[in-house]
């Protein structure tokens, strides 16, 4: 039982991750009814903009003029990191997603992939093979709750993950700004011509759902602090899954989705050996779109699909 | 700017007048030329070696040399193929005009020996020519079939290299533990001299492999469209790369290695032709046709007596068996396989071989596989940098044409051999 506990607090961390990532396809979907297939890379790019962030005020922190605790550290990196990744968010829209606009669906997804590729190529010629380690920020501190084991780490992982999602679901559900993402997703051909401005709805949502991914690289350095260029290929592909399976363009979806597929992965790393984990996970996701082919929360095939 | 235009259009009615045989004999010229004095003249222009990209690597190397370079290109290349083309355009426009009064398919195969021996003598320069001419055509053969898909079905399938990795193992443990004294199978079940001949049946066996494996992704396709059968396909590539490794009777992650050496050039241009051959009247019958159909609107396809059902399942299927069988070539070119072979790296760069040349066109595939892979080996010196200009380059590409160079394009045998009449003249 104990085991199974533990196991179970594991599957949520690993399940924010995953949560937080498909969020930013999934929004993205709604919007613009395509997949930024660059995403699990813009997730690396967060996880190494917040590196940089955090080695900074380390830095600046041991020049002993102000000392910052190591939490206000923390929130400063992932503040100043999501800030910085929606940058490169807006940026990745406006070269590969705008032009492409009227295109068939898969030729943009060709131009995420390859932005994907040149975000990876560019880290490595910047950065170099090597793994990098995002600095320590917080001590680790570990409870003992009968038997299962909590550290402090996942605690937060797990709290800050649901705060953004929570805010996230208010920010579309309760402002102005969401209502028009809302808007655009219902109809993305007559809403524009309501004066709801169409690229900047887009540009917000790519930075949107960049700061997520930005969040949780971080979040993922707080957990696994080493870091290396390719981490986005591994994670953006599951969250991919994850945001089709919760049923394209649902917020609440991608995050069941996310939450999911990490107690799978974790489980049956429980019972079988760890090298079956992506064997079985998929298989599970492969049937699960058998009996359920539009994922849990989306729509039937309809003539809104342009391809 | 007068001067640039009457240059291209007189460029462009140079190549409107010349047939492919001008071309084919002006190519054949350049390599038997190359073959007599190209490493005097190497020697002689100050290159260490015989450029084997058409210089392309070597003006990356070393700058220096890139005078050099093009000197060579130009007198190996260029001018013999201007000179026999320019010259020989209404004799072999006459020569071809006869093939095809002869036979159409006699026509077709002088044109096919001339393209091989082409190619044949060309990589006869370095082994490294004949490694890259291999890759290049298994591409070819790969970016059809997933053009079938992607293409003329307009679906997105991710599954391929998942088919091609069931078609590289199963030929590889046909061939490994027939015919091949090795480690994993021990000693060979039968006598190693009937080996080559077995190579074809191991090929249709890996190709079979892979069209039974692409059942598990047509048959969700029936209820399941768009984004959903990408992830199922996605999938199935995780599942089957991921089984492989957990399969230690295969080498597992290790890989499977010592194939037998079968896999020549001439083999593999013979696969390669069969297979454009095959999949071009493929996708210009009825068949073919109602893929099209299924894609543009399948509820209309449905009403129009199109069996949608039957059309996807064929059509994963055939595209899987020729993605298993260029599989099995690749393995037996490498004579190494591992499963980390077949993940998303070959996965992006198949799916840019389809989208650059153009999709639902066999034109396309071709273009697509040949100018990216060429692409890729001559910009191998720029190391890391190579991954950035290859992706800037797609990217334009979908800009400027989202649907690829040459797409809906067919593919017309008959007028590629034909001769070519100058613009305004008569017929």
């Amino acid at each position: 039982m104990t085991y199974f506990l533990q196991n179970l607090v594991n599957a949520l961390q690993w399940g924010s991750f995953y949560a937080l990532i498909a969020l930013g396809y999934s929004m993205v979907y709604s919007i613009l009814m395509l997949f930024n297939f660059a995403h699990g890379d813009i997730f690396m790019v967060g996880a190494y903009i917040g590196f940089g962030v955090a080695s900074a005020l380390v830095a600046f922190n041991s020049l002993g003029l102000v000392v910052l605790p190591g939490w206000l550290l923390l929130v400063l990196t992932i503040l100043v990191s999501m800030l910085l990744t929606s940058f490169v968010g807006m940026l990745v829209e406006r070269i590969g997603y705008r032009p492409l606009r009227d295109a068939p669906r898969a030729s943009a997804a060709i131009t995420g992939l390859m932005i994907g590729i040149i975000l990876e190529t560019g880290n490595l010629a910047l950065l170099g093979a090597q793994r990098v380690r995002l600095p320590t920020m917080i001590q680790s501190v570990t409870y003992d709750l009968g038997g299962v084991f909590i550290t402090n780490k996942k605690i937060m992982i797990v709290l800050v993950s649901l705060g953004l999602m929570l805010t996230l679901h208010q920010f579309v559900r309760r402002t102005k700004w969401g209502m028009a993402m809302r808007a655009m997703a219902y109809d993305y051909a007559v809403v524009p011509l309501m004066g709801v401005p169409l690229n900047k709805i887009a540009a917000m949502t790519f930075a949107i759902g960049s700061a997520l991914a930005a969040a949780a690289g971080i979040l993922y350095g707080v957990a696994y602090p080493v870091l290396d260029p390719y981490m986005g290929i591994v994670f953006g592909w599951k969250a991919f899954v994850a945001a089709i399976l919760g049923g394209r363009g649902s917020i609440m979806g991608a995050c069941l989705a996310g939450f999911l597929l990490g107690f799978i992965e974790i489980f049956v790393t429980m019972v079988f050996p760890s090298t079956l984990r992506d064997l079985i996970a998929y298989g599970i996701i492969m049937l699960i779109l058998v009996f359920r082919p539009h994922g849990f929360f989306g729509e039937a095939y309809s003539a809104r699909l342009r391809l | 700017m007068a001067i640039i235009k009457r240059i291209t259009s007189s460029l462009a009615a140079w190549v409107a007048a010349t047939p492919l045989l001008a071309w084919l004999l002006g190519a054949l010229a350049a390599v038997l030329l190359e073959h007599g004095v190209g490493r005097p003249l190497a020697d002689l222009l100050g290159l260490p070696k015989v450029p084997v990209l058409f210089g392309m690597v070597l003006a990356l190397k070393s700058p220096g040399l890139i005078l050099s370079a093009v000197a060579y290109g130009t007198i190996i290349y260029i001018v013999p193929i201007v000179l026999i083309t320019r010259l020989g355009a209404g004799v072999l426009n006459q020569a071809a005009a006869g093939l095809l009064r002869l036979n159409l398919s006699a026509s077709v195969v002088i044109h096919l020996c001339l393209l091989y021996a082409v190619l044949h003598l060309w990589s006869d320069i370095s082994d490294y020519r004949v490694l890259t001419l291999k890759l290049t055509l298994i591409a070819v053969m790969l970016t059809l079939s997933l053009n079938v898909i992607n293409g003329y079905m307009g679906e997105f399938s991710c599954s391929h290299p998942g088919f091609m990795a069931l078609g590289a193992y199963v030929t590889s443990v046909f061939t490994v533990a027939f015919f091949v004294k090795d480690k994993l199978f021990g000693p060979p079940l039968l006598p190693p001299e009937l080996g080559p001949y077995f190579f074809p049946v191991a090929l249709v066996l890996g190709g079979l492999a892979a069209a039974l494996g692409a059942l598990l992704v047509a048959i969700p396709s029936f209820r399941t469209r768009g984004d959903y059968l990408a992830i199922i396909s996605l999938a199935f590539m995780f599942i089957v790369k991921s089984a492989i490794e957990n399969l230690e009777v295969v080498g597992g992650a290790r890989g499977l290695r010592s194939q037998p050496d079968w896999a020549n050039l001439p083999f593999v241009f013979l696969v390669t032709v069969l297979c454009v051959w095959v999949i071009n009247n493929f996708v210009n019958s009825t068949m073919g046709k109602a893929l099209n159909a299924v894609r543009d609107n399948e509820m209309a396809a449905e009403a129009m007596t199109v069996d949608t059902r039957r059309t996807k399942i064929v059509a994963f299927m055939f595209a899987g068996f020729w993605a298993g069988v260029a599989g099995g070539l690749f393995a037996h070119v490498l004579r190494y396989v591992n499963p980390a072979t077949f993940g998303i790296q070959r996965l992006a760069e198949v799916l840019a071989m389809v989208y650059f040349g153009g999709l639902n066109s066999v034109y396309g595939s071709i273009v697509g596989a040949v100018s990216i892979n060429l692409l890729g080996e001559a910009l191998r010196p720029l190391e890391l940098f190579k991954w950035i200009i290859i992706p800037l380059l797609l990217i334009l590409v979908m800009i400027y044409r989202p649907t690829g160079l040459v797409s809906f394009k067919e593919f017309n045998v008959r007028r590629l051999v034909s001769p070519k009449t100058p613009p305004g003249g008569d017929r």
